[in-house]
C-alpha cells in the first residue's frame, strides 16, 4: 500500500499549492512590473505543486506495476488520473505560455477532484478482468485526456467571464491585473476545445470498439452513457461550427464551453 | 485699459459653432489686422484651437472692447449672427481674464484636464500676434506670464501626468481585451489633440491601420498623414466602423454620435468580435446603454481618469494645487498691471493740473500788471499748494486703491473726471520720443 502514503502526500502537496495559488491571486505586491518578479507565493506555489506531481506520478506507477495493468478500472482511478493529466496540462501551458495564472484554477480544480476520490465509495468496483484490454486502456487514457482539455476549456470560460465583469463593470483591481486578456482567454478555449473534441472522438471510437470486443456489439443496447457522450460529441462539433462559421466567439463562446464542461463532468462522474 | 477675453470653448459652444469661428494658420494675420482696426483695441491676440476660439485684447474702454470684439466674432462667419453666437460667448475682464488666461495655459480648462497641447497652441497664437505686431507692452507681459505659470504648474503638480496617463490607460485597457494590439485598427472620430495623443499611443504599441473621421476633411487628411492612416468623410464613419476593433470618439457633438441601435448591428456584422469604445468627448458622444451589449466594452473620459487615479482625493489635491499657484501668479501680474496704469495716471493727472495752473496764472498776469518778485513767489506758492492740496487726497487714493479690486474703476473714473485721455497719450507720445 505504498501508494496510499504518496497518494496522501499528493493530498497534501496540492493543497498548499491551491491555497498558495488562490493567495497568489489577491497578493499585490509584485503588481508593478508584473510578470517580471517573481513572489515568494507564486515560487512556493510551483513548488508545491512539482511535489505533489511527483508524488502524483509515483503512487500511479505503483499502482500500475503492482497491479500491472492500465489503473483507470473505477471512478476513483479515472478522477485520480483526471487530476494528474490537469496538473499535467498546467505544467505544460504554464511552460509553453507562461500562463501562470492558470494555475489558481486548475490546481483547486485538481485538488478537489483528488479529495473527491477519497470521498467516493470505497468498494473496489473493479471489471471483470477479462474485460480489460487494451481497448478499454484506449478509450479511458483519450476520454480523460479529452475531458482535461474541456476542463481547460472551462476554465478559460469561466475566467473570460470574470474578465468581462471586471472590464464592463470598471472595476480594474489586482485580480483584474492578473488574469490574461479577454483575447488570449478566447484561444485558449478554441485551442481547448479543438485539442479535446479528436481525443472525444477517438474515445468514443475506441470505447466502442472495445464493446465490440467484450459485448460482440459497437453499440451497447440501453447504453445511456454511450447515447450522452454522443449528445456532447455533437454539442462540441455545434460549438467548432458555430465558432467558425456563425461567429460563436468570445462571451458566447465561454457561456458555452461552461455548458459543455457540466454536461461532461455529468457523464463523467455518474457513467464511468 | 483693460484686459478683456471673449471666447467659446467646447462647454459653451457646439462643434458646429466653434468649427466656423476658428481662425487658421494662414488666415491669422488677417484675423488679427481686422480685430485690431478698431482703435479700442490697443492690443489683441487670437487663440484658436479644436475646442476653444478666444480674443485676448487690451482695449481702451472694456464694455466697448467687448462690444468690439463680439462683432469680430459675428463678423467672421457669413451664416453667424451675433444672436446666434452671443449665448456661447463668455466673457472676462481685467483680474478674471487673467486667471482664465492662466487657466487656459495650465490646461485646467481644457476638455482633458492636463492635457499637453494646449501650451504649445498658445504659445503659437502668441507668435502669430508678436509676428503681426498686434501685442504690445501688456499683452507680451501677460502671455510670457502665462506660459511660465503653465510650466510651474506643470512641474509642481501632477496634473499633466494624467492627461499622458489617460491615452496610457486606453492602451492598457485595449490590451487587456485584444491582448497583442499588432493588426488591430483604430478609428479616429474627431480629430482633435487629445485624439491625437491617444493614436499616437496606440500605433506606438502597434496600431497600424488607422482611420480619421473628422468634420473638417483637411483636418482628417492632415492628421491621417502623420499616422499613415486613412482619411474618412465624416458621415461615412458608420460604415467604416465594423473594420475598427477600437473606436475613439473626441468629436464633441451635443448629442449621441453613436447609438445603441448601431452598435448591435456592427456586433452582428463583426460576429462577435469585441469592440472597444473609447468616448472622450464632453459631452458624450457614445451612447453609455451599448456598454450592456455582449462583447462591446465603453470607457468614457470619467472612466478612464478612474482608472488611471482611482484616489479622487489626490487628483482633487493637485487641482487645488494648480489653482493655488495660479491665483499666487494672478495676484503679481495684477500688481504689475496696476501699477503700469496707475503711474501714467498719477504723473497725468499732476501734468494737467499744473497745466491748469500755468494757464491760469498766465492769464492773471496781464490783469495784475507788474508784481515784485516777492508777491510773484507768494502767488506761484499758492496756487501750487491749493493745487497740491486738492490733488492729495485723489492721489491718495489712486496709489492706495489701485492695488483693491475695484482699482481698475477708480482709474477709468479719476480718466474720466479729469478728462485726462488726451494727457495720457501726450505722455505716451513724449515717452515714445525719448
Amino acid at each position: 500500500m505504498h501508494n496510499l502514503l504518496f497518494f496522501k502526500a499528493t493530498l497534501l502537496f496540492y493543497f498548499l499549492g491551491t491555497a498558495l495559488f488562490l493567495l497568489n491571486l489577491w497578493d499585490n505586491r509584485s503588481e508593478r512590473g508584473s510578470g517580471e518578479k517573481v513572489s515568494w507565493p507564486q515560487r512556493f506555489a510551483i513548488f508545491a505543486t512539482i511535489a505533489g506531481f511527483v508524488s502524483h506520478t509515483i503512487a500511479l506507477g505503483i499502482r500500475l506495476r503492482e497491479d500491472a495493468y492500465v489503473p483507470l478500472a473505477n471512478l476513483q482511478e479515472a478522477v485520480s488520473f483526471f487530476s494528474w493529466a490537469m496538473v499535467a496540462a498546467f505544467f505544460w501551458v504554464e511552460i509553453r505560455y507562461h500562463l501562470y495564472i492558470l494555475g489558481s484554477f486548475i490546481l483547486p480544480l485538481a485538488f478537489l477532484s483528488l479529495i473527491s476520490v477519497s470521498a467516493l465509495p470505497n468498494e473496489v468496483t473493479e471489471l471483470n478482468s477479462t474485460l480489460i484490454n487494451a481497448w478499454f486502456g484506449i478509450h479511458t487514457i483519450l476520454s480523460v485526456l479529452g475531458i482535461v482539455a474541456f476542463t481547460i476549456a472551462f476554465v478559460a470560460g469561466i475566467i473570460y467571464l470574470i474578465q468581462d465583469r471586471f472590464l464592463k463593470s470598471k472595476q480594474l483591481n489586482t485580480l483584474y491585473s492578473r488574469l490574461p486578456s479577454l483575447d488570449m482567454l478566447d484561444q485558449w478555449n478554441k485551442q481547448a476545445i479543438l485539442f479535446g473534441f479528436p481525443l472525444l472522438t477517438l474515445g468514443i471510437i475506441s470505447g466502442a470498439l472495445w464493446s465490440q470486443y467484450t459485448q460482440g456489439t459497437l453499440w451497447g443496447q440501453n447504453d445511456s452513457k454511450q447515447a450522452l457522450s454522443l449528445g456532447i460529441w455533437f454539442f462540441y462539433l455545434l460549438v467548432l461550427h458555430g465558432r467558425i462559421n456563425v461567429g460563436w466567439r468570445a462571451k458566447k463562446a465561454a457561456r458555452l464551453a461552461i455548458i459543455g464542461f457540466v454536461g461532461v463532468i455529468f457523464i463523467f462522474v455518474t457513467l464511468a | 485699459m483693460n484686459i478683456v477675453i471673449v471666447g467659446l470653448n467646447h462647454r459653451t459652444a457646439s462643434v458646429e459653432i466653434r468649427e466656423r469661428l476658428a481662425v487658421s494658420d494662414g488666415h491669422m494675420g488677417d484675423a488679427l489686422y481686422r480685430l485690431t482696426a478698431d482703435p479700442v483695441i490697443e492690443e489683441g491676440l487670437i487663440l484658436s484651437t479644436c475646442n476653444r476660439v478666444e480674443v485676448c485684447a487690451v482695449v481702451k474702454e472694456t464694455h466697448r472692447g467687448f462690444e468690439v470684439i463680439k462683432n469680430f466674432f459675428a463678423a467672421s462667419d457669413d451664416s453667424l449672427s451675433l444672436e446666434n453666437i452671443a449665448p456661447s460667448l463668455y466673457i472676462y475682464s481685467s483680474s478674471k481674464a487673467v486667471e482664465h488666461l492662466f487657466r487656459v495655459a495650465s490646461s485646467l480648462d481644457s476638455m482633458i484636464v492636463g492635457e499637453p497641447q494646449i501650451l504649445g497652441q498658445l504659445k503659437d497664437a502668441f507668435d502669430h500676434a508678436m509676428l503681426h505686431k498686434t501685442t504690445g507692452i501688456i499683452l507680451n507681459k501677460a502671455f510670457k506670464k502665462a506660459i511660465s505659470v503653465a510650466k510651474r504648474v506643470r512641474t509642481d503638480t501632477r496634473i499633466a501626468e494624467s492627461a499622458v496617463s489617460i491615452s496610457f490607460a486606453a492602451v492598457e485597457l485595449a490590451k487587456k481585451i485584444f491582448g497583442q494590439l499588432t493588426g488591430k485598427s483604430v478609428m479616429l472620430i474627431g480629430a482633435g489633440e487629445m485624439a491625437e495623443l491617444a493614436a499616437r499611443h496606440f500605433v506606438g504599441n502597434g496600431v497600424e491601420a488607422i482611420t480619421i473621421a473628422n468634420r473638417s476633411y483637411e483636418r482628417a487628411v492632415e492628421l491621417a498623414k502623420t499616422f499613415n492612416g486613412a482619411p474618412l468623410k465624416f458621415e461615412d464613419f458608420e460604415q467604416e466602423m465594423v473594420k475598427s476593433d477600437i473606436v475613439l470618439c473626441s468629436a464633441g457633438a451635443p448629442y449621441f454620435l453613436i447609438r445603441r441601435d448601431t452598435v448591435e448591428k456592427i456586433i452582428q456584422l463583426r460576429k462577435n468580435r469585441p469592440v472597444f469604445f473609447i468616448d472622450i468627448s464632453v459631452p458624450r458622444n457614445i451612447d453609455p446603454e451599448i456598454n450592456a451589449l455582449d462583447n462591446v466594452f465603453l470607457y468614457d473620459i470619467d472612466d478612464l481618469q478612474h482608472s488611471v487615479q482611482t484616489n479622487l482625493a489626490s487628483r482633487k489635491k493637485e487641482a487645488l494645487k494648480a489653482e493655488e499657484i495660479i491665483s499666487e501668479e494672478i495676484a503679481s501680474f495684477a500688481r504689475w498691471f496696476k501699477s503700469l496704469d496707475a503711474v501714467p495716471m498719477i504723473v497725468a493727472l499732476r501734468d494737467r493740473a499744473e497745466m491748469i495752473r500755468q494757464a491760469e496764472l498766465e492769464k492773471m498776469q496781464n490783469k495784475l500788471g507788474d508784481l515784485t518778485q516777492t508777491q510773484r513767489e507768494a502767488l506761484d506758492g499758492l496756487t501750487a499748494s491749493i493745487v497740491k492740496k486738492i490733488l492729495h487726497n485723489p492721489l491718495t487714493v489712486l496709489k492706495k486703491e489701485v492695488h483693491s479690486t475695484n482699482g481698475n474703476m477708480i482709474l477709468e473714473t479719476t480718466r474720466k473726471l479729469f478728462d485726462l485721455e488726451e494727457m495720457l497719450s501726450r505722455d505716451k507720445a513724449k515717452k515714445k520720443e525719448q
